[in-house]
């Protein structure tokens, strides 16, 4: 049997009453890779963000490895209790489009800093961990420089490994080459094909289609708050649907 | 009197004056922090209640505050506390530093990126941890030159102890001005306070310079 890691079921989510996702259901499974593209404004973000407990749901079911996180009562959405929280936190990881170093910090601190004070992580642990890390990235001569010191290419790499350094099971990217100069995006998404070639299961809000194409095992099509269509990327790319057509028309010419 | 003998009595409340100072400063820092996080507060009862604290403290003469600070327990409490005048100029002086810190802090916090928080959050810092390793640390080095600014006021501000008569440097150089009929004493004293503050100054680079590791 299939491993589910993310269970969502009729996510719903308003923004002073103007409702961005629109009962979505969307489950995946260990080692799966899954693309979501869409305009602008579809939601995308929300989702995940929802689908992290960066924002509130006002509806429907999510869980993680089969441990329910938020779930529906009496038409509100319950968070489960902090501890088990905690818990379930420690299943998936966030990039994010600006990635979000800790400016303060060193490239190796940024990546020990959290699994020694929030995964219980020996230092020793928690450096052999970063310094794996940084050899798989291509950064191990980069320890001991600060983010601004990076091109943004770089800084995105090591909050890849940030996030990796928690082991989550499932991770999400959230548009990551987006705040990239063209030449930078290169190194990045060769770091993502890397992950998922070791079958790291990954979310992936993308704009970059032929990345998608190639790296995903699913992707998913978002228009105002649905989805609009979804299947393998030869389905989604021959897709008879017709704002799918368009929509990654404008991206191939 | 001799100026040698004038030296040392200033000397002597310079070192008054350092006290207040640094008592001041070691109350009204963390005293400031935690009025700041009064000022942001959710609940709107601590919300207004800071607000008014800080607009009271900053909208009102300091030396009316020391007064009322000293003066208050007995004429409204009947309190008779006694020695109780050096530590009045400390609580007087605290309070009113600690609201226009409370706002410096204010300042930086709602200056950070609420991006900094989601990072934090996602990785699995609680509040505490995201506040005390990711958020106050930046935080500092943004406002230390606002606190660079209040601390050097702070050090001219020693001065106004004199309305309650404690012999710190600026109430002795008066008394002495006085008695020998000499400006002397209050140009020293004037010196001594410079003096002071150049020091205060160079420290506060240092502390500053000791942040630019990173941006
Ligand atoms: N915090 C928020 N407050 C109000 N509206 C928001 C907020 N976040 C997103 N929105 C709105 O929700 C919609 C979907 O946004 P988003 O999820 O960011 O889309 P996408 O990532 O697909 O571009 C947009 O109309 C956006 O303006
Ligand atoms: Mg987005």
């Amino acid at each position: 049997m299939e491993n589910v890691l993310l269970q969502i079921e009729h996510m719903s989510k308003s923004f002073d009453g103007m409702e961005v996702i629109k009962d979505i259901s969307l489950s995946v499974k260990e080692g799966e890779v899954v693309s979501i593209i869409g305009p602008s404004g579809s939601g995308k973000s929300t989702l995940l963000r929802c689908a992290t407990m960066l924002e509130k749901m006002d509806g429907g079911n999510l869980s993680y490895l089969g441990e329910s996180a938020v779930w529906e009562e009496d038409g509100k959405c319950v968070y489960a209790p902090k501890a088990q929280m905690k818990e379930i936190q420690k299943s998936f990881g966030l990039v994010f489009q600006n990635f979000n170093l800790f400016p303060h910090y060193s490239v190796m601190k940024n990546i020990i800093d959290a699994p020694m004070v929030t995964g219980g992580v020996s230092k020793k642990e928690a450096v052999a961990r970063a310094e794996k890390l940084l050899a798989q990235l291509g950064l191990s001569d980069k320890a001991d420089a600060y983010p601004y010191q990076l091109s943004g290419g770089q800084q995105q790499r090591v909050s890849i490994a940030r996030a990796l350094a928690l082991q989550p099971k499932i991770l999400f990217f959230d548009e990551p080459t987006s705040a990239l100069d063209p030449e930078l995006t290169g190194e990045v998404l060769k770091v993502i094909k890397e992950l998922a070639a070791e079958h790291m299961t990954m979310i992936i809000v993308t704009h970059e289609m032929q990345f998608a194409r190639e790296l995903s095992d699913r992707i998913i099509f978002m228009e105002q708050g649905i989805i609009q269509a979804q299947g393998t990327p030869e389905e989604i790319f021959n897709s008879s649907n017709e704002r799918v057509g368009e929509f990654i028309g404008k991206f191939q010419s | 009197m001799s100026t040698t003998v004038m030296l040392m009595q200033l000397t002597k409340g310079l070192a008054v004056t350092a006290e207040i100072f640094i008592l001041t400063l070691l109350f009204s820092l963390p005293l400031g922090l935690l009025i700041s996080f009064g000022r942001m507060a959710k609940n709107p009862v601590i919300r207004n209640l800071s607000k008014i604290y800080i607009s009271i403290m900053r909208g009102t003469p300091l030396m009316l505050q020391l007064i009322v600070v000293y003066f208050a327990p007995f004429y409204v409490f009947g309190l008779k506390i006694p020695n109780y005048r050096f530590p009045a100029i400390i609580i007087a002086f605290a309070l009113n530093y600690a609201a226009y810190f409370a706002e410096i802090y204010r300042g930086g916090i709602e200056s950070m990126a609420v991006g900094q928080y989601e990072a934090a959050k996602v990785l699995g810092y609680n509040k505490s941890q995201t506040f005390f390793r990711i958020i106050l640390p930046q935080v500092i080095k943004r406002i230390l030159p606002s606190i660079t600014n209040e601390t050097i006021t702070l050090v001219k501000d020693t001065s106004l102890a004199f309305v309650l008569a404690h012999a710190e440097m600026f109430t002795l150089a008066k008394q002495i001005a006085a008695k020998e009929t000499s400006i002397m004493p209050l140009m020293v004293a004037g010196v001594f306070y410079y003096i002071f503050n150049l020091i205060v100054a160079t420290v506060m680079e240092k502390l500053e310079k000791s942040m630019n590791y990173y941006r």
